[in-house]
């Protein structure tokens, strides 16, 4: 049974106990408990089903590459799956909830997918839900989602804040070890900008448990002794609960801040995302102990040897009375050791190898421990718990020789650096044969934007598996990277430690090794995603060859751990398989983020009103204020329509439309973009980017034009005003005004930079309002101060002066075929400009009115009639194109033949047969068949209103040779059973002769 | 993410303050160009596994567009030059062939 010991535990204040739940029963800690050490203190071992065959699960290690236990933290808007228990850090009151299991995590009905698991082998989704196809979606799917998956994701909005910031340094070593301790030490001591993060709480990495004097200190004195120094420098930025996620391209460093995970409720942000730019990258992130395989190795006590290590060390932990040690080198002795000395039994230390010899087998023997050789396991007895292990001969089929009692067994299969921040920009590996493990290759780094290697690991990550090359090699690692970011390097004294040296390790990928078909089922390589020997070997012998098939056939390695404890034993099994050697087969890509990183901290600020910010006009206040009806419009807000009290939006619509066709309306038109295009060869531009003429534009007088891109399709419209001979001001759609302007600037900056014209969007700087009916022109003399007159201010003019004390300049141009002046006025008096039409009796309509208006008058819409596919001509706006002028973006484009000839879409307006008919939005007509039979598309409407106007429904459509179609009747299947006849009819259903607007 | 040198106000930024324009150095068939060419012009890019010329707009800084030589399979930069310019100069091409001997840049 696990237990915390009376005396001993680095890490955890007995003076401050903390009490916690799991999963409702109250159990108390210490501070400075992980939730995982906590809970076997408490003497709970079992903390995790396996996500296929709900197998009994408990903690492996003693960190992030945690597979098993893993709960979901928190309660509410608070909650978060799937948090791995090594490294959750305890707090009062912590609500930890069991996942994968129902009821119970000591009783799990899914447990019986362990007993069928024969029956589930590698690729059994693949292989098994296939026929009858009708049954994945309605019966295979609904089950296999219900009994699948671990944490089930929070149902409320975060209650949280996060928040992003961005830095910049000349190194950034990762990793507090004393391997990052020394490295930024050295790369520091001459004045470079040094981050040094340690993704735990605290600072030594494993030299606090293994406990190695350095220079002549305790590890956690000297280590103490270091961050102090550090932190006194001006140039060193340290921070603890700091997990470097992603190492990306030219030195860009992902990182995660743990600010108040282990304080929630804090007056602080909960999480902080990092993103940093470094010239160089430490990676000083040590290695991770691989388990072994063999049979039984995932019976809850069966533990990393370094895990039993660290909670004795750290927190006072033992995970069980009665540990075998089972180890293929050296390092594993240490726990033994450990143990022993910390008063606990050690019946046995069973090594694969056949005779080491070295200092800590002979220290171990010197304890009086037991020491088996050339031997292994070839059983684990229990379920929820072992209780003995099975000893065999390694060289064997697994034949018991003896049962050992015991309750906890330490594996240790040697260590793996932890190469993913080298490997995530392209940093490759080689293959160290003596130790059987990938290390960085220093000659083949992740390169940056000079070309140049950004990236050096130092330390045991690089290799370096004794004390004393650890630090020498970081020193000069971290002296390196000064260097090379063009720093003075500094001169302190390298660290020393004395190592002892360790007999070689002896690698066995799977044990017994003549292991059969029974045991190898039973012998882990994922704990998470359950996938075992047997199911890397079944792989192999399907053809799977490599290792990238394999891990996706079989799920090695993509649990939420990433394959940290399973990949480099899952690919030495199927090296071994295919008769291989290990380098060759290689590894799986190494993918950011290294640990997980939480959603609310990626998003950061950037949610609710600060997602997308909207931006509003000058009257957006005054809207509000009368209860108006908003639509957004690319990132504006708009008025829809403006309803009076009682008044549905509907008939608010019809109201405004017959307002401005009967009286006078004013619309706040103000987020269409305002382009100033000006220079001696403004018009020279301006002949260029348009379809139409406009350098012969005379000053004050506007004009409409259309814009194509190269292609030759529409790309945005609006009204010309030229306002100066050397100006020009360029009306652009409301969503438009970035693009034309970004267009406008693209082709003087790239293609015609000989032409002297500057670009301005003065979108902003001005609020234009729409005064339009007949009787608009009453209102601006009521406002006084200039001609508006036909004579004075006729149709297509522009003039600027002064109206009722207002700075404008006035536009008589229509978009509602009504008499019509839009009036631009600084944005800072636009409000009160908007307050003094209405007090004149101007309605106010919205954008809906606006719609419909336009419509009645058979005007386009840029992106309605338009999709990006149709020409100034499909439009019947040929008027629109010049003939005479050389060259314009598209004049090639629309040459080419497939867009002159006959088959194009047109726009015609629809008329239905049965006035009580209006067509839906995007209809399709249909006409004839296809040559297999199903009816032929040959258009669609583009927009489609009920015309208050006429009385009637009204509708634009791209109709295929629409323009040579008139008066023809075609069919619009709407649904199933329901048909509409449409009437083709010329586009423009009100007032053709334009007579109303230009009086 | 990259790093970029903006040529016409020095700024050295995030991609992020970038835009990305594609392939630079095209030449424009206006009216009057056969339909190959045009078609050519319009739609035919370059992919090339290494160097490549590249357009770029310091979109979030000066506005302005230049030119960008990188290598597609490293990420490295050789040079960021002017968008006035119709072909690599001199400069830019020795600094790539410096950096990939053998290097000719194809038409």
């Amino acid at each position: 049974m696990s237990a915390r010991l009376p005396r001993g535990g680095l890490l955890i204040d007995r003076q401050f106990p903390v009490s916690f739940r799991a999963d409702g029963r109250k159990l108390s800690g210490y501070r400075g408990d992980t939730l995982a050490s906590a809970l076997m203190g408490a003497g709970e071992m079992l903390m995790g089903r396996s996500f296929k065959y709900h197998r009994p699960r408990g903690p492996v290690a003693s960190g992030p590459e945690e597979p098993n236990a893993l709960y979901g933290i928190g309660s509410g808007a608070r909650f978060e799956p799937n948090q791995r228990a090594t490294v959750t850090e305890l707090f009062e009151g912590l609500e930890a909830r069991s996942q994968n299991r129902w009821p119970s995590l000591a009783f799990d009905v899914g447990a019986v997918n362990a007993k069928l698991s024969r029956l589930l082998p590698a690729g059994f989704y693949y292989k098994t839900f296939i026929h009858p196809r009708a049954a994945w979606k309605h019966l295979f799917e609904p089950v296999i989602r219900r009994s699948a998956g671990l944490g089930r994701p929070p149902r409320e909005p975060d209650a949280d804040r996060y928040e992003q910031v961005h830095a910049f340094f000349d190194v950034m070593v990762v990793g507090g070890g004393i391997a990052g301790l020394a490295a930024a030490r050295q790369a520091a001591a001459g004045g470079a900008r040094v981050m040094l993060v340690e993704q735990a709480a605290h600072w030594g990495g494993r030299a606090l448990v293994d406990g190695p004097e350095i220079d002549g200190l305790p590890a956690a004195d000297w280590v103490a002794a270091e961050v102090a120094a550090l932190a006194a420098r001006g140039n060193v930025t340290l921070r603890s609960r700091f997990a470097a996620a992603a190492v990306n391209d030219h030195g860009y460093v992902l990182g995660v801040e743990r600010l108040t995970d282990h304080a929630p409720g804090a007056e602080a942000p909960r999480q902080r995302l990092w993103r940093i730019r470094a010239g160089r990258v430490v990676t000083a992130t040590g290695a991770i102990e691989r388990p072994l395989s063999f049979p039984g190795n995932d019976v809850p006590g069966v533990m990393l040897a370094s895990a039993i290590r660290d909670h004795l060390a750290l927190y006072a932990v033992s995970p069980g009375a009665r540990t075998v040690l089972l180890t293929n080198n050296d390092d594993g002795y240490r726990t033994a050791i450990a143990l022993k000395k910390a008063g606990l039994d050690v019946p046995a230390i069973v090594d694969v190898r056949a005779n080491p010899s070295s200092q800590l087998v002979a220290d171990a023997r010197a304890l009086g421990l037991r020491v088996e050789f050339g031997r292994a396991l070839s059983g684990v007895k229990g379920v929820k718990r072992v209780e003995a292990v099975q000893l065999c001969a390694l060289a064997g089929q697994g034949s018991v020789i003896e049962e050992i009692a015991c309750d906890a067994v330490a594996m240790s299969g040697g260590w793996s650096p932890v190469v993913h921040l080298w490997s995530h920009s392209g940093g490759k590996l080689g293959w160290d044969e003596a130790n059987a493990m990938f290390i960085p290759d220093p000659d083949r780094p992740p390169t940056g934007a000079d070309g140049a290697g950004f990236v050096l690991a130092a330390g045991t990550a690089a290799g370096k598996l004794l004390t004393g090359e650890v630090l020498a090699d970081a020193a000069a690692i971290g002296r390196r990277a000064a260097e090379e970011v063009g720093q003075r390097p500094g001169d302190e004294a390298v660290p020393r430690a004395d190592s002892t040296a360790e007999a070689p390790l002896l690698p066995v990928w799977i044990m017994p090794l003549h292991a059969g078909p029974e045991l190898r089922a039973r012998a882990f390589l994922d704990y998470q995603n359950d996938v075992k020997v047997s199911d890397v070997q079944l792989a192999a012998r399907e053809g799977y060859e490599s290792v990238e098939h394999t891990k996706r056939y079989t799920t090695l390695g993509m649990a939420t751990d990433q394959g940290k404890l399973s990949n480099i034993n899952g690919l030495a099994v199927l090296a071994d398989t295919l008769g291989q050697p290990i380098p060759q087969v290689g590894t799986t890509t190494f993918r950011p983020p290294y640990t997980p990183v939480s959603f609310g901290a990626i998003t950061g600020m950037a949610r609710g009103p600060l997602f997308r910010p909207v931006r509003r006009t000058t009257t957006d206040p005054w809207a509000e204020a009368v209860g108006a009806v908003f639509e957004p419009v690319g990132d504006w807000r708009r008025v829809y329509a403006c309803p009076r009290a009682g008044e549905s939006t509907e008939d608010a619509v019809v109201r405004e439309v017959l307002t401005v066709r009967e009286a006078v309306g004013v619309l706040d038109a103000s987020t269409l973009g305002k382009i100033i295009v000006k220079g001696p060869d403004a018009g020279k531009l301006l002949d260029l980017v348009y379809t139409n003429v406009m350098s012969t534009l005379k000053p004050g007088r506007c004009r409409y034009g259309l814009m194509c891109t190269e292609n030759g399709f529409v790309f945005d419209d609006g009204v010309v005003v030229r306002l100066d001979a050397g100006t020009f001001l360029c009306h652009t759609t409301t969503g438009g005004a970035e693009r034309v302007h970004g267009h406008l600037e693209e082709w003087l900056q790239t293609e015609w930079w000989d032409l002297q014209v500057y670009t301005a969007n003065v979108t902003e700087q001005f609020a234009q309002f729409v005064v339009a009916g007949p009787k608009a022109r009453g209102v601006l003399e009521a406002l006084g101060g200039m001609d508006v007159s036909r004579e004075g201010l006729p149709f297509l003019s522009s003039a600027e002066g002064v109206l009722g004390g207002f700075p404008v300049r006035v536009h008589r141009i229509s978009f509602s075929g009504e008499l019509s002046f839009e009036v631009a006025v600084p944005a800072a008096r636009g409000a009160e400009l908007w307050e003094r039409l209405i007090g004149l009796g101007a309605v106010p309509y919205g954008t809906e009115a606006m719609h419909v208006l336009r419509a009645e008058k058979g005007f386009i819409i840029v992106g309605d009639e338009t999709d990006g596919t149709v020409t100034p001509h499909d439009l019947g706006m040929s008027w629109a194109v010049s003939k005479k002028k050389p060259d314009f973006i598209g004049k090639r484009g629309l040459e080419r033949s497939y867009l002159v000839g006959a088959g194009r879409k047109q726009l015609v307006g629809l008329e239905t047969v049965d006035p009580s008919d209006q067509l839906p939005d995007g209809a399709h007509a249909t006409s004839g068949t296809r040559p297999d039979g199903r009816p032929r598309a040959i258009g669609h409407v583009t927009s489609t209103y009920r015309s208050p106007t006429l009385g009637r429904p009204i509708a634009l459509g791209l109709i295929e040779d629409g323009l040579a179609r008139m008066g023809e009747v075609i069919d619009f299947p709407v649904s199933s059973s329901l048909t509409m006849h449409a009437r083709i009819v010329s586009p423009c259903f009100f007032d053709k002769e334009g007579s109303r607007q230009d009086v | 993410m990259l790093i970029l040198t903006c040529p016409c106000c020095g700024v050295t930024g995030e991609e992020t303050e970038f835009h990305p324009g594609g392939e630079a150095h095209l030449k424009r068939f206006g009216p009057g160009s056969e339909d190959g060419e045009f078609t050519a012009y319009l739609f035919d890019r370059k992919n090339p596994r290494g160097v490549h010329f590249e357009r770029w707009r310091h979109a979030f800084g000066c506005g302005k567009w230049f030119h960008a030589a990188r290598c597609t399979a490293t990420l490295e930069v050789f040079g960021t030059y002017s968008a006035r310019v119709s072909a690599p100069p001199e400069e830019i091409l020795a600094m790539i062939r410096a950096r990939r001997p053998g290097w000719e840049a194809s038409a």
